[in-house]
């Protein structure tokens, strides 16, 4: 280790863009594969379960294998088995979406512990990092620059989500089934098979959300290791207002916000760390009641989606 | 078309008019219920595993001696309470999946309204404990809904995000102003005295009384949703907000009023586990009854009757959990994936409402 | 003997004999080799969590090797009715006459509403504060010395640090987890004064993410050697070392999540407590309701130590141990501050390992870094 500077208070703003960095992806890999579900007209509350099982998954193969991108690759894949049983289920009439998502939650849970604990104490390669930070010579701006290939991917998915609804046959199929199965129905589209396929898309997306957890940040497998990440995200999505471009900003705010907390008690503001540790959910909170209004409840909800019902 | 072989045939007709939908709402889960235990059986055996010793041990350590029913009963009680949190939004068609805020900060309040009665006579501890767990839970998922009707605020997300606000709120308190000195490695609000602790019911197994005030909270909820113009008013609202507002019906009371009323309940769940297991609020009052109860209130279709049996069914499932890890050499995750197994299929089965001709009165009529 | 009994509470508790019997009759596991002894043990999270219910789980792997004794085990057992139920099932349906409830909040209100029912079964309990006049004698407590374990740690932190600051992750302030930061602290003092300590309460005892930043935060903080105590310790032991910093492993042995960086561990070592106290019972003897030990009772070990050790760190930790085994050792001693200025102990003043005066601490001692609440 080089001889770490002494950075004192800026270790708060230095750790809270390595904790954006650090801690966003799993949220911005889960929100995005959400908002795509829902953009299509569905509501997947289950990603928490395919984030889980994703994370053991990816674990597993690449301790098997050796190669951490298999594990993400296998992440992937079982995030769409998971995303194609939820389409599958969900187009039979009378079968709420919502609900199917909380079972398949506790199914994908219980597979990942299931099946997942052979793999808690052996060590599977981790992820490489890009060194983002070579500009600089302190250890700590180092260490907050290594930025992990999944985040870039990320990023770029986002705006990417974003131009394909934008300016794509696809993206207005997704649209249009989400926003009334009649239309998608009159202009010759099956709102059924878009609804499959994005849950499939967005379950891959959630697995490879899982497997950045396992294999890279904490980068291990065990049956603590989402606290919630999963259903959090799809909540975001709601606060993202179904946009993806606002999906990455809301995932950053959130693991900056997290990461302030530890930050703080590190620069010796020591009381009251339980309401910091709350930073993201506070912050979260006050800009949803800032930016919503009650003409605009909805503004930007896909309008089959069954909660704006 | 059955209008008229009704009137032609009014005792037949209204008869099985009247019991084809309760077999129906019986039938349909049974057998969706065997149709999930048999695909997991298809689970077991993949493994190597006997389900008939599978199930035997649940039926044992769930329902078969009266330390079974104890094991298996002693767990519902926070499930119908959390149940109905999100069970009674969802009459006015909001998602509200926060009940554990409100189960966290109700025991916390529980916990120190107890401790600032102790001498009073017990009635009035127990009055003011539940009351001041309920106004908590009350107020803090009623925000969600005033938030949803002032502001427009998505109830799902902001009730998530208060739950995580609640237990961080509870663990402050707890670690800070309301720690009892005396408990050292685990930050605990002084212990109630024995007087303020709910007991058992004369039963003759140890569960105690919120099973009762839990059942006896869904019938309530039942008789408000289905035999009252307020919960008619409210399924209105949650059908057509605007066709309601156009009738002039009071959306923003009914929205408010239920959530809180959820909230409540799930304040309720929290007094209980305070006053009837705990004895003191601490960290172990964030147990995830909130989000169980997410899942009883779906698979119970909002019905407030029937989260009594998925409740009970559920908590039967968890009690059999430790034997299956110790007799059968299963992870405790087993039961989980059971779970996750059989409450897809149990969804799943929802489509078959109104679709199978033996439910249809003219099935039988066209036999008669 | 255990036949009667388990048979006895059949008949107490069974409403419909019929289906008991039936029940019964189809139970796998029913006719298991007959044994003198069911020993049941519950764990509050994973059993290979690389930490403390590791710890527990090894001590019941070596009891499962004792002739004459059925080990029957609960993992994820969280501290709410649910631990209740799992007792009185173990004693109704395992026929358990020793039961060891490892999580410290299993003990008040759980294990205390449960033994009163059962004054046949024996509930020994981890870290649990028993005393005579308060709790039933079907009872006990146990516990090691483990801050002794932190304060060999903190020799081999103070020789290891080149920055003068070293990091602890900690869940909660609590008795347990203020006494191993302190002793940590003292530990590495003992090697240089001018060595401060920065602690970071995650305020949970199982969260990966939180114990990840946590160790970020210290290491950004320029603390080059870092321990924890958290309920699974793999999390901070492979961050810390990945930042570049040494790591002292607390609980059980985690040199292989790093094995260049790690120093020793505070480890439990509970396979010969256990063996003792369940032989203790099968001789037909009873074991005492409050039992303490330390590293020369075998209660606690330490962790081989690791590559970067120095030969300086290296004979100051085995005189230091050697004098730890010869029993009465004191780390705290005057003269003593808290990190508010306090004092705790005057020149001369001193606890000794045993006093049980610090299992009830609530400061963190000058050089400290962090605050209790």
């Amino acid at each position: 280790m080089s001889t770490a500077a002494d950075i004192g208070i800026w270790g708060v703003p230095l750790a809270i863009i390595g904790g954006a960095i650090r801690v966003s992806t799993p949220f911005l890999f889960v929100s995005l594969g959400e908002c795509l579900t829902e953009r299509s007209g569905r509501i997947n509350l289950g990603l928490e379960g395919t984030l889980v099982f994703g994370a053991m998954s990816g674990y597993a193969v690449a301790y098997g294998t050796g190669s951490p991108w298999l594990g993400v690759l296998a992440a992937a894949m079982a995030g769409v088995l998971f995303g194609l049983f939820h389409g599958w289920i969900c187009k039979f009439k009378g079968v709420n979406d919502i609900a199917i998502g909380i079972a398949l939650m506790l199914l994908g849970m219980g597979l990942a512990f299931f099946f997942g604990k052979p793999y808690i104490q052996p060590v599977a390669p981790d992820l490489p990092a890009i060194p983002l930070g070579w500009w600089s010579d302190i250890p700590q701006v180092q260490a907050a620059l290594q930025v992990n290939a999944l985040f870039l991917i990320g990023a770029v998915l986002a705006v990417a989500l974003h131009w394909m609804f934008k300016n794509t046959r696809v993206g207005l199929a997704i649209r249009v089934a989400g926003d009334s199965t009649d239309a998608a129905r009159a202009i010759g589209l099956n709102p059924d098979t878009v609804r499959l396929l994005s849950t499939a898309a967005g379950g891959a997306l959630a697995g490879v959300g899982g497997a950045y957890l396992s294999l890279y940040y904490p980068g291990s497998w065990n049956e603590g290791i989402s606290s919630g990440q999963g259903l959090m995200a799809v909540a975001l999505v709601i606060f993202a207002r179904w946009n993806p471009i606002n999906c990455f900003w809301a995932a950053l705010l959130f693991g900056g916000a997290g990461a302030l907390g530890p930050a703080l008690q590190s620069v010796g503001v020591t009381s009251g760390y339980y309401l910091f540790f709350a930073a993201p959910y506070v912050l979260t909170l006050a800009l949803l009641i800032i930016t919503s209004s009650p003409d605009k409840a909805m503004e930007g909800a896909p309008g089959a989606l069954s909660i704006t019902k | 078309m059955s209008d008229t072989t009704a009137t032609q045939t009014p005792p037949m007709g209204a008869l099985l008019a009247r019991w084809l939908p309760r077999a129906e709402a019986l039938l349909i889960p049974l057998a969706a219920l065997l149709c999930g235990l048999a695909v997991f059986s298809l689970f077991l055996l993949t493994l190597g595993k006997s389900p008939i010793d599978f199930y035997a041990l649940i039926y044992k350590a769930g329902f078969s001696t009266a330390f079974s029913w104890q094991n298996t009963l002693s767990r519902v009680a926070p499930l119908l309470f959390a149940g109905l949190c999100v069970a009674l939004p969802a009459r006015l068609g909001l998602v509200v999946i926060g009940g554990e805020g409100a189960i966290v900060l109700g025991g916390l309040a529980a916990a120190v309204l107890g401790l600032a009665v102790v001498g009073a006579p017990p009635v009035i501890g127990f009055v003011v404990m539940a009351a001041g767990a309920a106004l908590m839970g009350g107020l803090w998922i009623g925000a969600v809904g005033w938030l949803r009707f002032k502001r427009g605020v998505n109830e799902t997300i902001a009730s998530l995000l208060m739950a995580y606000i609640a237990i961080a709120l509870m663990n402050h308190l707890v670690e800070g102003l309301f720690r009892d000195p005396q408990s050292l490695n685990k930050p605990s609000t002084a212990p109630l005295p024995e007087a303020l602790r709910v007991g058992d019911m004369p039963i003759g197994i140890d569960v105690h009384w919120g099973f009762a005030f839990g059942v006896l909270a869904c019938v309530i909820s039942w008789v408000l949703m289905d035999r009252t113009t307020i919960g008619f008013a409210a399924r209105i609202a949650g059908d057509n907000v605007r066709a309601a507002q156009v009738q002039g019906l009071p959306v923003g009371k009914l929205i408010i009023g239920f959530t809180a009323l959820g909230g409540a309940c799930a304040g309720l769940a929290g007094f209980f586990e305070v006053s009837a297991i705990h004895g003191s609020a601490n960290g172990s009052l964030i147990s995830g009854y909130g989000y169980t109860g997410i899942l009883v209130a779906f698979l119970a279709r909002h019905n407030p009757l029937a989260i009594i049996p998925v409740a009970t069914l559920l908590a039967g499932f968890e009690a059999s959990s430790g034997l299956i890890q110790r007799r059968m050499d299963l992870p405790d995750a087993t039961i989980l994936v059971m779970e996750g197994i059989v409450f897809v299929v149990l969804l799943l089965s929802e489509t078959l409402y109104g679709r199978l001709a033996i439910f249809n009165p003219t099935f039988w009529e066209k036999k008669a | 003997m255990k036949r009667e009994l388990t048979r006895r509470h059949f008949l107490n508790t069974t409403a419909a004999m019929g289906a008991a019997t039936l029940a019964g009759a189809m139970m796998p596991g029913q006719a298991r080799a007959a044994s003198d002894l069911t020993v049941g043990f519950i764990y509050v999270g994973p059993k290979d969590d690389f930490g403390y219910n590791q710890a527990h789980a090894e001590g019941a792997a070596a009891v499962k090797e004792m002739a004459g004794v059925t080990v029957v085990e609960e993992e994820n057992v969280p501290e709410t009715v649910d631990v209740q139920n799992t007792m009185e099932s173990m004693i109704n349906f395992d026929g358990a006459t020793l039961l060891f409830p490892t999580s410290f909040g299993y003990f008040d209100p759980h294990i205390l509403e449960v033994a009163p029912k059962h004054p046949d079964v024996r509930f020994q309990h981890a870290a649990g504060l028993w005393s005579a006049d308060k709790h039933p004698m079907n009872v006990g407590s146990y516990f090691g010395y483990i801050g002794m374990g932190q304060y060999l740690n903190g020799i081999t932190a103070g020789y290891a640090s080149k920055t003068k600051k070293i990091g602890f992750v900690a869940a909660k302030p609590i008795p347990q987890v203020l006494q191993n930061i302190n002793s940590f602290l003292l530990g590495a003092r003992s090697v240089d004064p001018e060595i401060t300590c920065q602690v970071i309460f995650t305020g949970e005892w199982s969260l990966a993410v939180k114990e990840a930043e946590a160790t970020n935060a210290l290491a950004d903080q320029g603390c080059d050697v870092i321990t924890c105590h958290v309920d699974g310790p793999k999390v901070v032991m492979e961050t810390a070392a990945a930042r570049g910093a040494y790591v002292c492993g607390y609980h059980a042995d985690q040199t292989a999540l790093a094995p260049e960086k790690y120093l020793t561990g505070a480890e439990w070592n509970w396979a010969g407590v256990y063996t003792g106290m369940v032989q203790t019972v099968l001789d037909g003897g009873s074991i005492d309701n409050f039992v303490r030990g330390g590293l020369s009772d075998g209660f606690i070990k330490m962790s081989p130590l690791g590559p970067a050790v120095s030969d300086a760190a290296r004979n100051q930790f085995e005189a230091t141990k050697a004098e730890i085994m010869k029993g009465g050792y004191s780390v705290f001693k005057g003269p003593l501050k808290d990190n508010a200025g306090n004092v705790i102990a005057a020149d001369g003043e001193a606890f000794v390992e045993t006093d049980i005066a610090l299992e009830s601490m609530n400061y963190l001692v000058e050089g400290v870094l962090g605050s209790t609440s």
